[in-house]
């Protein structure tokens, strides 16, 4: 049952008191602004087992997503689409208030809202990754596991996931006697965009971007916004116990694309793809 | 998604019949259930859910209470026979987020701090579902809230709106949620102006993203109007139809 008890790191009146200056003043505690993102990098390729995988940092959250191919029986209901599953998992040693355990309703979430992003924006294209329509299709796990946390999980997690994506290679699978093969050659991943997912976090009456852990502990209200390479919208959550004017959801999608844009380069950057 | 049929026919009615900006029959049944605190049954187009909300009341187990507020427990949950194919009466991980964006959805409306210690439950169970189930509970969650007597800042209206053939429509239901474009679940405090939950999946350009968030607020605010009727009905339903009576 999902509880409004919050398990989140405590920060001390005083401290409260100030980010919330600070902020009113358009400044953040860590000193950046309020619509700036922290440093994103990459490190791709980390794992040799898998198919693809990326290390992600945005500040100091760390996330580790691994790709593994395999095939299997497609979806009921999608069976001329590849099989997507995309997971998330935030490890104990992520931070002294996680503990070993079932997932959860915070982490669920993580997984859910991860997924609805690369999957509404049909980034990998799954009608190319079916082997015998309607019998054997490639089915595509994505691991995420969440190594450290200082707020943001969301993105970092949905850049780890995008990031594996654009860097890995698919086994080519053939059928041979009704039998599927691997003949040991890869492929590059039919993709047809990238998302990107933009987290920003109401404190007060301000919005700001990329909210660090001790930001989260103070906010009211959050959205989640995943834009598509076009510019146009594929996912949103809101989250969190406050609400959003109107006004600032619209403003709120129009930052989303235009810090959606600037992370996509930086992403297609570090991982030297195009399109 | 990829759409495979038309879902809006030439006269622009939708596969159930309605018009673009119209909403799915709803009706609001308040204090149905004798034992609950506050309760409410919703039918919102073939959608039925009965909400039962139990509390302020005592928190177990007891370390879960706060010393400065209440502890607001939210279960969204769909009754094996709810679905086309039997759902598993195991919380799923989207009846475990349902519950969660419900609760954020909610608890914005309620005066958590007056009850300090304590802990209200909110039960939704849906018995039948067809598409905006999620809408329809928050809806009759806040009405069963008020029913319960809780102190509120205004009522929780929810109504989703989406895309269907490349146009934007209200309150999406079953066939256009699996065949459609995009679906937009928006619950609204029409009285504070404030949106408590919002969700998107599906593919929509900024000017439609913009059209949609409006469509789904004017919805919740026919949603509004109905949920009040359905508290004044149970609490004032005599003095309603007297007034009416005199000239």
């Amino acid at each position: 049952m999902s509880s409004s008890k919050r398990s989140t790191i405590i920060v001390e009146h005083l401290r409260r008191q100030q980010m919330r200056d600070v902020i009113s003043k358009g400044k953040r505690l860590d000193g950046r602004v309020l619509d700036e993102m922290r440093t994103l990098e990459a490190e791709l390729d980390i794992i040799k087992k898998a198919n693809g995988s990326a290390k992600v940092k945005l500040g100091d959250s760390e996330v580790i997503a691994g790709i593994k191919v395999e095939t299997g029986e497609p979806f009921e209901g999608l069976e001329n689409k590849g099989a997507l599953i995309i997971s998330a998992e935030v490890l104990p040693t992520a931070s002294p208030y996680i503990e070993p355990g079932p997932p959860d309703e915070e982490t669920i979430e993580l997984a859910r809202v991860v997924d609805r992003g690369i999957r509404e924006s049909e980034m990998l294209d799954l009608d190319r990754l079916v082997l015998v329509p309607g019998k054997i299709v490639y089915t595509i796990f994505v691991d995420c596991s969440v190594i450290n946390t200082d707020g943001n999980l969301l993105d970092a997690t949905s850049y780890a996931v995008v990031s594996a994506l654009l860097s890995c290679k698919l086994p080519i699978f053939e059928i041979e006697d009704g039998k599927v093969v691997d003949t040991g050659k890869t492929q590059d991943p039919p993709l047809t965009t990238i998302p990107v997912s933009i987290t920003q976090v109401r404190i007060g009456d301000t919005i700001i971007l990329d909210p660090t852990a001790e930001e989260e502990a103070c906010m009211n209200a959050r959205i989640t916004i995943t834009t598509n390479s076009d510019g146009d919208y594929a996912a949103i959550q809101k989250g969190f116990t406050g609400g959003f004017s109107r006004e600032q959801i619209k403003k709120a999608a129009e930052m989303a694309r235009i810090k959606g844009e600037q992370v996509r380069a930086k992403l297609q950057e570090l991982t030297n793809k195009t399109g | 998604m990829s759409q495979t049929r038309s879902l809006i026919d030439k006269q622009g009615k939708r596969t159930d019949g309605r018009t673009a900006e119209q909403l799915r029959e709803v009706k609001i049944d308040v204090g149905i259930i004798k034992n609950a605190d506050g309760s409410a049954f919703i039918e919102f187009g073939k959608n039925k859910i009965i909400v039962a909300v139990y509390g302020p009341r005592e928190v177990h187990p007891k370390h879960m209470a706060q010393p400065d507020r209440c502890v607001l427990r939210c279960r969204y949950h769909m009754s094996p026979f709810s679905t086309d194919t039997r759902k598993n009466p195991a919380p799923s991980r989207r009846e475990v987020e349902i519950s969660k964006v419900m609760r954020e959805a909610l608890e914005p409306a309620l005066m958590l701090e007056d009850y300090p210690r304590a802990a209200i439950d909110v039960y939704v169970e849906v018995l039948q579902a067809d598409g905006g189930s999620r809408c329809a509970g928050i809806s009759a969650a806040s009405v069963a809230l008020a029913d319960a007597g809780i102190n509120m800042r205004d009522l929780v209206a929810a109504c989703a709106a989406g895309k269907v053939d490349d146009k934007i429509v209200l309150d999406i239901n079953d066939t256009e949620d699996k065949e459609g474009g995009a679906d937009m679940p928006i619950a609204y405090m029409p009285h504070l102006d404030e949106v408590t939950l919002l969700q998107l999946d599906g593919i929509l350009t900024k000017d439609q993203l913009n059209e949609c968030v409006d469509t789904a607020i004017e919805g919740c605010k026919k949603v509004y109007e109905i949920q009040k009727q359905a508290l004044m009905q149970k609490y004032f339903g005599n003095e309603i139809e007297l007034k009416e009576e005199q000239p």
